[in-house]
């Protein structure tokens, strides 16, 4: 994306806390409306980030642009920009009415507009009823509606999202993200999130950034970090994963080979790299199919290439799918996934039992670093 | 589980003990000011002639009318000083010379009262000798004002560590979270923070009241002529002997102080039984 | 905290700060200053004056000198010392316990029992420091108690009174009465630090084979090490000085630096004197006071 285009710039910042980089020369452009978000686990950097945003840390250099306008020096309370925080931080001597106008208020607003902008707000999450009750009689989940409303008040030209998700347990995660996100895109307004969580990331986000350490390790849309990882952190973060070393054996334009110690890779893609250089290469375990006798189609490739043969060590039966453990050669272990598309398997594979692995050519990446 | 068992009941039984003894003497005060008998601390038989006495004792009632005051004075600007001071600890965890602040706030808590008692006296002298020296008026007089600023000293201590202590409770996202929605920082202080301190405050300001009304050497230390407070006049009778009219004076003052703790105790207890059963039926009724 | 640093922010440290200077700094520094100066008639001379076109110190350090060497004043601060480390010793056996069980009990009863507790604290403690005078006197409740079971021969032998049935106005009411008085002060910082403790850490002890005794001992007891400094500071330091108590309970036996300050203050009307041995007492206390000081800057960075 052009830089002319974006809506929220981020240009090279640097938060230096005392000779620790917690966040070290990050750059992103957003486009107006997407829904961005930052994972990592913690200390790697993301809610520096997103505090350095909303104007509680001061970054130690680099500028940060909304719409064109520059941020620098701009205190919290005059950032056009609001934040949804991990503890909610609702007012508890305010009702959910007064905590919703609170924003507004503070904008000097009429009281007549400011009640027809509360009621508004009420109507969007669905708490209409609830506009006399004060945190503490409300659920968790109603109080993150509460804070989802007050944050989007005042018609913010980009909203923070600091774990969102988190304190909620797992059934209403699930209702909510996409609640959340529908709610997101009804009102249009940009997001930035913060999150640990990567499902949040993947269901919610257009676009995540997957950070460690202060830097962006790669950015795209989840699809794309999840079935293109750009490194091995990366694809070892998301999701699960097995990465095996090997040596680049041929490169071809339109296939490569990887030698590995217990089979060899037939990659239906090129990359750059050069002969006889060390790689790795990252197969999902669902794209793994596993079964008793050798593997029924070679799709397509001559020659005996991603497959291997090796024994059930550990099942884990998870109801939709089961994962195996598949002890190899070298001593390596397998993480396949299955999908059990069937009530009862005749000639189910079991622990102790040989069983091949099989994978197509476009099922893994090769990655360089 | 006999060590168990034996954990209890020795248990009552300290506990027991350890609260006879404490009210054992509180008890035999109240019980003695009904006293008619030659000897104090003999009974006789039932009166209410000390308390009838108290209306007419010119002396405890204007030191009790003295000492309200100062209390009030003491404990209104305890709180405010002690606030801020608590403020400076709690938000700026860096400044120049913060250990001196801490440790000139920490040691009245403890530092006998003598010492402080000296030492502003000598100071306020000091000062009363170089405003006469320069205006041409001794500022400040002995009297109620010395005996307050004595006080403010060592209620500011006590207010600022019963804030300090709720301040450092409070959510920061609390603040954080006014200031994105617009607030600028004394808003910040008089829309989120303030209501959020409004009960430790109260409990500051309950507490500095108390200390004053209670105190003894400062306000002996920096009283001036007809500026006796109440605990010295009670103080200076004390020395002399036994004496009912303290005794009367002690049940009323235990009186008030047991309505106002067990008033305090239970609307606490009443408000956190409300908040809890909000809490549970907001759970339940999602 | 916040990045942004408004000029509010020195008024908020300024105001208490410069309160503090100068009056709790200043004060200390003119107490010193006038140990040192001469006394006359009616006012302290000052320490520095201009004679003849010269600046004249006139320090006087005599006082420093009496202070150190005359065994009254010696002994007296020994002796404040030794009630002060008595009545502390007293208090935390008591104290101790008494915080202990109360954390122990059932939840639902605690508030009252800190009631119970705080009831007293509240109280006016000249009162009941009075009201001990009416139970130990002749006739008064507690001497009857004692002379009648005797116990006034163990402390007749221990040598806390001068004569069977005296009890007034010796060692052994005078300790008396700063226990009493400053139990609670030990009691509150216990309770609220075992209180608060992890009872699922003497579980795990329980479950891997120690005793409840030994639990108690190398668990209970360690962690609430903060407490218990912070109480045995609340208590040692202020009885270290402390005035009323002596005069009203004490005697010619028990000779307490808070009596004698005052004394030469009101009734030697020697300022200087007075300040030396503010200055002294100062000096004795400075070690636990910076311990006390310590312990509250702790207890408030860990629970941030």
């Amino acid at each position: 994306m052009s830089t002319e285009s974006a809506f929220l710039e981020i240009r090279e910042i640097v938060k230096d806390f005392g000779g620790h980089k917690a966040v070290n020369h990050v750059s992103i452009a957003i486009a107006k409306g997407e829904i961005f978000a930052l994972l990592g686990s913690s200390g790697c950097g993301k809610t520096t980030l997103l505090r350095m945003l909303a104007g509680f840390e001061t970054p130690t250099s680099g500028s940060i642009l909304l719409d064109g306008k520059d941020l620098a020096g701009l205190p919290p309370y005059e950032r056009p920009l609001n934040m949804m925080f991990q503890s909610y931080a609702l007012f508890p001597h305010l009702s959910v009415r007064d905590n919703i106008a609170f924003g507004l208020k503070r904008d000097k607003l009429p009281s007549n507009e400011v009640a027809a902008r509360v009621d508004a707000m009420l109507k969007l999450v669905q708490l209409e009823r609830f506009g006399q009750r004060k945190p503490h009689q409300l659920s968790g989940g109603q109080q993150q509606r509460v804070a989802l409303a007050r944050s989007l008040a005042k018609k913010p030209q980009l909203l923070l999202l600091d774990e969102p998700l988190g304190a909620l347990d797992k059934k209403l995660r699930e209702e909510t993200q996409i609640e959340l996100v529908n709610i997101i895109h009804e009102v249009g307004v940009t997001c930035v999130m913060v999150t640990h969580d990567q499902e949040e990331a993947m269901t919610m986000a257009s676009r995540i950034a997957v950070m460690s350490e202060g830097r962006f390790l790669q950015v795209g849309a989840p699809a794309e970090i999840y079935e293109t990882p750009a490194n091995r952190f990366v694809a070892d973060f998301i999701g699960n994963v097995n990465l095996m070393d090997g040596t680049l054996v041929k490169d071809e334009i339109d296939h490569v080979l990887v030698r590995c110690a217990d089979c060899t890779h037939y990659v239906g893609h090129g990359i750059t790299g050069t002969e006889g250089m060390a790689v790795s290469v990252a197969l999902r375990p669902e794209k793994i199919r596993i079964s008793r006798e050798g593997p029924s189609s070679s799709d397509g490739v001559d020659g005996d290439f991603n497959r291997v043969r090796g024994t059930v060590k550990d099942m884990a039966y998870f109801g939709s799918f089961t994962v195996y453990h598949l002890a190899l050669a070298s001593g390596a272990v397998l993480k396949i996934s299955a999908s059990n598309t069937e009530r009862h398997r005749d000639h189910a594979i079991g622990v102790g039992d040989i069983a091949w692995a099989s994978w197509s050519p476009t099922a893994q990446v090769v990655l360089t670093s | 589980m006999r060590a168990a068992t034996f954990n209890r009941w020795f248990g009552r039984g300290w506990l027991s003990l350890g609260y006879a003894f404490l009210y054992l003497p509180i008890a035999a005060l109240v019980i003695f000011s009904f006293n008619d008998s030659p000897v104090p601390n003999v009974w006789g038989r039932f009166t209410l002639k000390w308390y009838a006495a108290l209306t007419s004792d010119t002396e405890i009632l204007n030191g009790l009318w003295l000492s309200l005051r100062i209390a009030f004075f003491t404990a209104c600007a305890s709180v405010v000083l002690g606030t801020l001071a608590a403020l400076a600890l709690v938000k700026h965890r860096r400044f120049v010379g913060r250990t001196l602040f801490s440790g000139m706030l920490n040691a009245p808590l403890v530092m006998p009262e003598v010492i402080i008692g000296l030492s502003l006296l000598l100071m306020l002298v000091a000062a009363q000798k170089a405003s006469q020296a320069a205006f041409g008026v001794g500022f400040p007089e002995r009297g109620l004002m010395t005996i307050w600023l004595g006080h403010l000293l060592l209620g500011m201590a006590y207010a600022a560590v019963v804030v300090q202590a709720r301040l450092k409770d409070l959510n920061p996202q609390l603040e954080e979270a006014a200031m994105d929605l617009g607030a600028r920082p004394w808003q910040v202080f008089w829309l989120v923070t303030l209501p959020m301190i409004s009960q430790a405050l109260l409990s500051a300001w309950l507490l500095t009241f108390t200390l004053s009304l209670d105190d003894v050497v400062l306000s002996a230390f920096l009283s001036g002529p007809g500026a006796t407070t109440m605990p010295l006049v009670i103080f200076s009778r004390a020395r002399l002997g036994l004496n009912p009219s303290v005794n009367a004076v002690a049940t009323l003052t235990v009186a008030l102080v047991s309505i106002g703790v067990i008033g305090a105790s239970l609307w606490i207890a009443r408000r956190e039984r409300l908040r809890a059963a909000d809490v549970a039926a907001a759970a339940r009724y999602a | 905290m916040s990045a942004v640093k408004t000029g509010r922010g020195w008024a908020v440290i300024g105001v208490p700060y410069v309160w503090l200077l100068l009056f709790f700094l200043l004060p200390f520094l003119i107490v010193l200053k006038i140990s040192i100066s001469e006394m006359d008639i009616a006012s302290v001379k000052d320490v520095l004056t201009v004679q003849n076109g010269a600046i004249v110190l006139n320090a006087r350090f005599s006082n420093y000198v009496t202070l150190v060497t005359d065994d009254l004043y010696f002994s007296t601060y020994l002796s404040s010392l030794k009630y002060a480390t008595v009545t502390t010793v007293l208090c935390l056996a008591i104290g101790y316990p008494f915080a202990y069980f109360m954390a122990r009990a059932r939840a639902t009863i605690q508030p009252a029992l800190l009631m119970l507790v705080m009831l007293p604290f509240w109280t006016s403690f000249l009162l009941r420091v009075y009201a001990w005078k009416g139970l130990l006197t002749e006739h008064g409740w507690a001497h009857a108690v004692i002379t009648s079971t005797g116990l006034d021969h163990l402390l007749l032998r221990a040598g806390l009174i001068p004569g069977e049935g005296q009890l007034m106005n010796t060692p052994f009411s005078l300790v008396l009465g700063m226990t009493y008085t400053y139990l609670p002060f030990m009691i509150l910082p216990l309770y609220s630090n075992l209180a608060k403790m992890d009872l699922r850490l003497l579980e795990a002890a329980s479950d891997l084979g120690a005793t409840a005794w030994v639990a108690f001992w190398k668990i209970t007891v360690p962690l609430s090490k903060a407490g218990i400094i912070a109480g045995a500071m609340l208590v040692f330091i202020p009885c270290v000085g402390e005035y009323v108590i002596p005069e009203l309970l004490g005697g010619p036996q028990t000779q307490m630096i808070g009596r004698t300050l005052w004394d030469e203050f009101f009734s030697n009307n020697d300022w200087p004197m007075a300040s030396v041995v503010a200055a002294a007492m100062v000096l004795l206390v400075i070690v636990p006071l910076a311990l006390f000081n310590k312990y509250q800057a702790e207890a408030n960075e860990g629970r941030a």
